[in-house]
């Protein structure tokens, strides 16, 4: 047991300090869903003015985004790190050691989920210095934490599996507009109740991310809300558990081929 | 036209058709510039329809046109972007040097990837019009205001190329992709993508009303609902941005030619 936990803690520091030491990873992460808040949480202000809309503060209600937009970095570093570890044999060399299989993931997820939290406390931080207000409070911010942290696990996951089918850091890159069509078609801008456009409004609700988002926002705007929360953590905890099954599909191929 | 002119045509008329004709048939390249304009669309125009019953928000056209202008000069931004990125690959795959080499005068691979940008562009603007109309977009505008409209859209390739291509020439590696959009994309969301600019407050208004995308976007939506607003002064500011930025790629294609 102390092996393995020996090796995944190994792989997961490897994992972390490889994003944090390369700025080009590291500064989309904090800059990108910043500027993205800053620019609609001020153009969107007007929207706080809608019968029917939840706060009086949009910042509020969007620094939700700013989580999922960081889970999706997570999915893209994860995924290139690892492609580029396929890429340049590492992983194969890996693989040739006594390291368990299971490790092998194991440690980039630990670390990935550390990044996570990470990323949350800053996106809560800032989003407290820009004037958004967490109603559920110190509680509310460790729970934070947790969905950040899993939901950047199970984007990670998927980034593994990503890597791991395809080999390419190419084409791990290549997910990242696909994952961001999902935000967009979500209730990231505008609380369901408001989306007016019928086709929309069902997109919005069968798309797993307005729950993620929802989870995250409850938090800010209506303290503890057991139904967003619960949604929340059951789509992160659903996501995590079909990636490391796709994970486990794509290590078989992967160390069948090597 | 002189020999020297037939030069330049010569040179702009093959590398148009060789990058329109790998445009066209390599859907990783195709794709990605209609999915993104089409997801704006529909994320902005479907989902933030809501906005359009705010107090004090009043667009003859509907907030479909409303939304559908700013996908329009985003769309026509980025298609001259792309062609920057384009530029750049063909450098970091030793096709534009080799190219540089051929080149009876190296102005004419400005003039070429201009027209290759053009060309996306009009293919990009035609798949999104005919998308917005199909989803019920109105246009209360009169058909002189429409061409006025695609005339400006295409103003705004050639703005996006010319900066886009001038960072290429300099950097001469994909690498500087992020140079070459983030700049854009800012400018783009910083101007009243959303609403009108008399409903922003605080901060992002104060930009907005010196940001020339905010007269870009004002004189398009004036164009589309046929009420004339800032239309001179948008074609003014994508004229003197093209002039700039055609000094910003000559003086890149110069800095590539000296280049070791």
């Amino acid at each position: 047991m102390s092996v393995l936990v020996t090796q995944i803690s190994t792989l997961a520091r490897r994992s972390m300090l490889k994003t944090l030491r390369q700025p080009f990873q590291l500064f989309p992460i904090v800059f990108f869903p910043l500027i993205l808040l800053a620019v609609n949480a001020s153009g969107l202000k007007a929207a706080t003015r809608l019968v029917g809309f939840p706060t009086h503060s949009y910042i509020s209600f969007a620094i939700a985004v700013a989580f999922i937009q960081g889970g999706m970095f997570s999915l893209i570093n994860t995924g290139t790190n690892l492609a580029e570890d396929i890429e340049s044999g590492f992983f194969n060399r890996l693989a040739l050691t006594p390291l368990r299989r299971v490790s092998l993931i194991a440690g980039l997820l630990v670390g990935v989920a550390a990044l996570g939290v990470l990323q949350s406390a800053v996106y809560i931080a800032l989003g407290l210095v820009a004037g958004a207000h967490l109603d559920a409070g110190v509680g509310g911010a460790l729970v934070i934490l947790a969905l950040g942290a899993l939901a950047c696990v199970a984007f990670g996951a998927l980034g593994c599996a990503a890597a791991l089918r395809t080999g390419s850091g190419e084409a791990v890159q290549g997910l990242f507009p696909l994952f961001f069509v999902f935000i967009f078609l979500s209730s990231s801008n505008l609380p369901r109740n408001l989306l007016k456009t019928g086709w929309f409004h069902t997109v919005a609700n069968w798309n797993l991310i307005s729950y993620l988002i929802e989870g995250f926002r409850s938090l800010y705007i209506y303290g503890w809300d057991g139904t967003a929360l619960w949604r929340g953590f059951a789509v992160a905890a659903g996501l995590t558990l079909v990636a490391l099954a796709a994970v486990a599909g794509a290590m078989r191929t992967r160390l069948q081929r090597t | 036209m002189t020999p020297k002119h037939a030069g330049i045509w010569r040179v702009a008329r093959a590398i148009a058709w060789r990058s329109l004709h790998t445009y066209v048939r390599r859907p990783d390249l195709f794709v990605p510039s209609l999915i993104f304009p089409l997801v704006f669309l529909a994320s902005f125009a479907g989902g933030l329809s809501a906005l359009g019953e705010v107090p004090g928000f009043s667009f003859p056209a509907g907030y479909t046109a409303f939304q559908f202008v700013f996908v329009l000069c985003q769309s026509a931004m980025f298609g001259g972007l792309f062609t920057g990125f384009t530029l750049a690959f063909d450098f970091e795959s030793g096709f534009a040097r080799r190219l540089m080499l051929a080149a009876e005068d190296r102005r004419g691979i400005a003039l070429g990837y201009a027209l290759v940008a053009l060309s996306r562009a009009v293919i990009t603007l035609s798949v999104v019009s005919v998308v917005a109309l199909a989803a019920g977009m109105r246009i209360t505008g009169d058909g002189v205001d429409v061409f006025g409209l695609y005339g400006l859209a295409l103003l705004l390739t050639l703005v996006g190329f010319g900066w886009a291509s001038g960072v290429a020439f300099r950097f001469r590696s994909i690498q500087a992709g992020p140079l070459m959009q983030t700049p854009v994309f800012l400018i783009l969301f910083l101007a009243p993508v959303y609403v009108p600019l008399g409903l922003l407050k605080g901060w992002i208004h104060a930009v907005a009303s010196v940001n020339p995308a905010t007269a870009f976007l004002e004189a398009g939506r004036g164009l589309i609902a046929g009420v004339h607003n800032h239309k001179g002064l948008a074609f003014a500011c994508a004229a003197g941005l093209i002039l700039l930025f055609c000094i910003w790629m000559l003086t890149g294609l110069r800095a590539a030619e000296n280049a070791p």
